[in-house]
């Protein structure tokens, strides 16, 4: 499929309760052709139990010129963790 | 539990023979198939027959036996899943009436007790996808371009032709039919019922490239 062919990213839900998560992508002429390519690709040795595909141009994806109005910011606030809490003893996590 | 002298040795011969052969001549596409996700997809179908003629060689034989030191003249798979892989579109159109084929007689037999009737009922899953990913791609090639639906049309009408030595049921025709109509495709005719033909020498080049491992070290293991 060397013409015609689009570039689809896959997400694959690896059992009941979790989210999908991206895996990866493939070429595919269509959809429906997407979802099957998938499986062969990604589902081989039993990873999932459900898959997305989505056009690869239809993700908006951040700029890597933007990571450091991005994202740095983020860096230097420690308070936002959840780390200053007192866990009592006898809870369970 | 049914014992293997309950069934009928030759029809599972000949169902274990049909899988086998048509395993090997996908495994040739691999690396060759229009993209490397048609390769792996079309590597996922010849393992699953690889596996179905597996267990069923085992369910009446050595399956070793039955497959690496059997002489062709022994076969009996149909010679159409013998010949030689050419277009695309052939491999598409030989899979998509093998695997109506298929269905509709795994389908039949999984109702059965025993052995064959769970290997039958495995069996469905697996030729269901096959189905399916032969009729995606026909209706694609199809209702394609004016090349693709020529070549598909080429495939189909050569596969169609000698599609009687499966003999397929009247369900696996309809369902057959329905696809290529939805395809634009033209319905090559009836199916003329036939007895599976003498093999050619196309089953002796499978086999002894299929052999080849088996040839140089016999009775190896790993």
């Amino acid at each position: 499929m060397s013409d015609g062919s689009l570039l689809w990213e896959v997400f694959v839900r690896p059992r009941r309760g979790l989210a999908h998560t991206h895996v990866g992508s493939i070429h595919a002429a269509d959809a429906e052709l997407a979802l099957r390519n998938a499986r062969d690709v990604y589902t081989r040795r039993g990873e999932g139990v459900s898959i997305w595909v989505v056009p690869s141009g239809a993700v908006t994806a951040s700029s890597p010129d933007e990571q450091d109005s991005f994202f740095e910011p983020a860096g230097d606030k420690v308070y936002r963790h959840p780390t200053f809490y007192e866990v009592p003893d006898e809870l369970q996590l | 539990m049914s014992s293997s002298s309950e069934v009928d040795t030759g029809m599972v011969l000949a169902l274990a023979d049909d899988a086998l052969v048509a395993s090997h001549r996908l495994s040739e596409w691999i690396a060759r198939a229009p993209s490397i996700e048609e390769d792996v997809a079309l590597a996922n179908i010849a393992l699953d027959l690889l596996g179905q003629a597996r267990l069923l060689y085992a369910l009446i034989g050595d399956e070793d036996e039955l497959a690496y030191r059997r002489p062709a003249g022994a076969f009996r798979n149909a010679v159409m899943l013998e010949r030689p892989n050419g277009d695309f579109g052939a491999t598409i159109a030989r899979l998509l009436l093998l695997a109506a084929h298929q269905h509709a007689l795994y389908s039949s037999l999984a109702a059965a007790d025993g052995d064959l009737g769970a290997i039958a009922a495995k069996a469905v899953k697996e030729v269901s996808y096959h189905r399916d990913h032969a009729r995606a791609w026909t209706v694609r090639l199809g209702d394609g371009t004016e090349e693709s639906h020529r070549r598909m049309q080429d495939g189909l009408d050569a596969e169609w032709a000698v599609w009687g030595e499966l003999a397929p049921t009247q369900e696996a025709v309809d369902w057959a039919t329905a696809v290529i109509t939805q395809a634009t495709l033209r319905v090559p005719g009836p199916v003329l019922a036939v007895e599976r033909q003498e093999h050619t020498a196309d089953l002796d080049e499978l086999l002894s490239t299929m052999r080849e491992v088996t040839a140089v070290h016999p009775g190896a293991t790993w």
